[in-house]
């Protein structure tokens, strides 16, 4: 297999610091050295190559921005973009595991969270000893939270956890669920759970064709008890858990580019090298409309993420800001990995070729942490004034 | 234990070169540098040595161009503890005894105990500033090394030769050229980084003799031509026999 060969058509690389590139460098190197080799296997037989956790602990990918004190590295955001993004090349399963723990879990005990809770942890999840997972999503509320039927009620000393929560990333592996429940005035609390508490179980969500190297599960909660201390304290109301999703979604709009680049590099490698009536695929007017279509999005794609970091790290980096980073860069990776699908002929429907994980990733990415729909209303109400959701 | 590791920042051996206008160097637009990776193995050992010891030091060293200071922020973010540029603009075109003598003056007067290189910078695959500066220092030095232990004053060390190993000693302090297989270098950690902003990294200028060897001219190998069908199927075996053994003249 050729190396990897970013696409930089428009010098970005010159908008980095040498911090950044850096950043960049080392987990490029660990998608090719340890991901890319071993992800189609596990891919296909179902399995998250739980392995990685340790080492991907290791290197600091699990919350990144979280400051040193309690065990991250104190990144800024367009480093942590490009971890996503490399993270993505290989898998968007696996970066969607870094991305619960350190966006979902990490930020918002780091948060919302007493002392006590970031100091006990912090640490454990930055050194990958505990795998976390985020439940907010339900069965029958997805793109309307708000709904949430399930509920905490105060119990003396303790809390008293009903519900079901659905399609939560690293459920079944996690050491700790962070849930959200309505109390009894309906005001939406959050709640670090740990997995051995009664009550609570993590069914795996099974026969999935996207998403094959990522646990996805259902947790259910039948009259947990969890202490006060397990509650966030400086969480109230959906806008807790939503600031959370900015967070992660700011790193699917990096990831996004990184899925698109991995399947440009490869179906720009084959239509150069696939001979077709004497001459490579690449010289035809067909396909090079579709490969410079496929430039031209994924550079638009990186001003997006760029401009959005430095926002970010201003603080400028506002929900709807957001939406449209994701909205976009998904649909354009997922719009990459159809259309070089196409050119790979037969072969993009093997899994010697990444292009058709990457695709059939895609289709999840599109829908989750925000649907393609959704985010198309968040902006719409920011350029109206109107919102259009119901 | 203190640690010198001698680095060099070079082009990516996946990068296609294009020589440069002088017709003497590469052009370096849109080339990717990196460190050199036998250079990798000897930063690896030296953190593992320094470690193994409980304590010391390890210092990176580079000749190159101001650029150099990226490799050398990436050993500092691998572990290192400091880093010196001998910064000269001519370190491109200077060839391996020159590179050695600009090492060595800066070394010479420096404690340590052990004195790492790659076994060769992969851009001028020339095999022989380790060596050459380990001469100059007056220090023994082992070269092509895939296993190092160190005990007692001494090291122990396992070299690649032909089809076998040889094991050799030498005392301390000692210079050892890294061949792969010495060890999997590790990743630096994100944090690491972060660190590496902190270490110094100090920058001299070098002063560089003349070259005792000068680049003339690059050029770039010529196309390779195309192949020739000799036919098809084991009917076209023995003809394929002949133009191996009269023509390519390889049987």
């Amino acid at each position: 297999m050729q190396p990897f060969q970013e696409l930089d058509y428009y010098a970005l690389d010159d908008l980095l610091t040498e911090e950044e590139r850096m950043v960049r460098e080392q987990v490029r190197s660990f998608v090719d050295e340890r991901v890319l080799p071993i992800v189609a296997a596990h891919w296909e037989a179902g399995t998250y190559p739980g392995e990685l956790n340790l080492e991907m602990a290791r290197l600091g990918m699990f919350g990144p921005a979280i400051p040193e004190q309690y065990g991250g590295a104190g990144l800024g955001a367009v480093a942590y973009g490009l971890i996503c993004q490399e993270l993505e090349r290989g898998d968007s399963g696996i970066r969607s595991s870094a991305s619960v723990q350190g966006s979902l879990v990490m930020y918002p005990i780091h948060a919302y969270g007493s002392e006590e809770q970031k100091r006990a942890w912090l640490p454990r999840l930055a050194s990958g000893e505990v795998i976390g997972c985020f439940g907010l999503t339900e069965p029958d509320f997805g793109s309307n939270p708000g709904g949430m039927r399930t509920r905490c009620r105060r119990s003396g000393a303790e809390w008293i956890l009903d519900g079901r929560k659905m399609w939560i990333t690293n459920g079944t592996s996690a050491g700790l669920a962070l849930v959200w429940a309505k109390d009894e005035q309906d005001v939406v609390r959050g709640f670090l759970v740990e997995a051995d508490r009664k009550g609570f179980s993590a069914p795996e969500t099974r026969h999935k064709w996207s998403f094959r190297c990522s646990v996805t599960s259902e947790l259910v909660l039948e009259g947990v008890r969890v202490p006060e201390s397990g509650r966030l304290p400086e969480a109230q109301g959906l806008k807790a858990p939503l600031s959370c999703l900015t967070q992660a979604r700011y790193g699917i709009a990096w990831g996004a580019i990184g899925a698109a680049q991995a399947c440009f590099d490869e179906v720009r490698n084959y239509t150069l090298q696939r001979q077709v009536f004497d001459k490579p695929l690449a010289g035809f007017q067909l396909t090079q409309e579709k490969l410079a279509d496929m430039a031209t999005e994924i550079t638009k794609a990186q001003l997006l993420a760029w401009r959005l970091g430095q926002l970010k790290e201003r603080g400028q980096a506002t929900p709807a800001r957001v939406s449209m980073a994701k909205r976009n860069n998904v649909h354009m990776a997922l719009q990459i990995a159809r259309s070089a699908r196409g050119l790979l002929g037969a072969n993009g429907i093997t899994l010697e070729y990444h292009t058709g994980r990457h695709l059939c990733n895609l289709e999840t990415v599109l829908t989750y942490e925000g649907t393609h729909e959704i985010h198309t209303l968040t902006i719409g109400e920011a350029v109206t004034g109107i919102p259009a959701y119901r | 234990m203190d640690v010198i590791v001698c680095v060099k920042r070079v082009p990516s051996t996946t990068t296609r070169v294009v020589i440069g206008g002088d017709r003497k160097s590469i052009d370096p637009t849109g080339v990717e540098f990196l460190l050199n990776p036998y250079d990798e193995f000897a930063v690896e050992e030296a953190l593992k040595q320094r470690d193994a010891a409980g304590g010391g030091t390890v210092t990176a060293v580079s000749f190159g161009t101001a650029e150099a200071q990226k490799e050398l922020r990436t050993v500092l973010a691998m572990g290192a503890d400091a880093a010196l540029l001998l910064q000269s603009a001519q370190a491109p075109l200077c060839d391996g005894a020159t590179t050695a003598r600009a090492l060595a003056d800066a070394i010479r007067g420096r404690k340590f105990d052990l004195l790492f290189f790659g076994k060769q910078a992969v851009d001028m695959d020339q095999h022989g500033v380790g060596p050459a500066v380990a001469t100059l220092l007056g220090v023994p030095c082992i070269s092509e090394v895939v296993h190092l232990e160190v005990k007692d004053g001494k090291v122990t060390a396992h070299r690649e030769v032909e089809g076998a190993h040889e094991i050799v000693e030498a005392p301390l302090p000692c210079a050892v050229t890294a061949q792969k297989g010495l060890n999997e270098p590790r990743y630096a950690t994100l944090k690491g980084i972060m660190a590496a902003k902190k270490k110094p990294l100090d920058v001299v200028d070098a002063s560089v003799g003349e070259p005792l060897v000068e680049i003339v001219e690059m050029k770039m190998p010529p196309p390779r031509a195309a192949g020739k069908m000799v036919g098809e199927g084991p009917e076209a075996v023995p003809a394929l026999v002949q133009l191996l053994k009269h023509e390519a003249k390889v049987l």
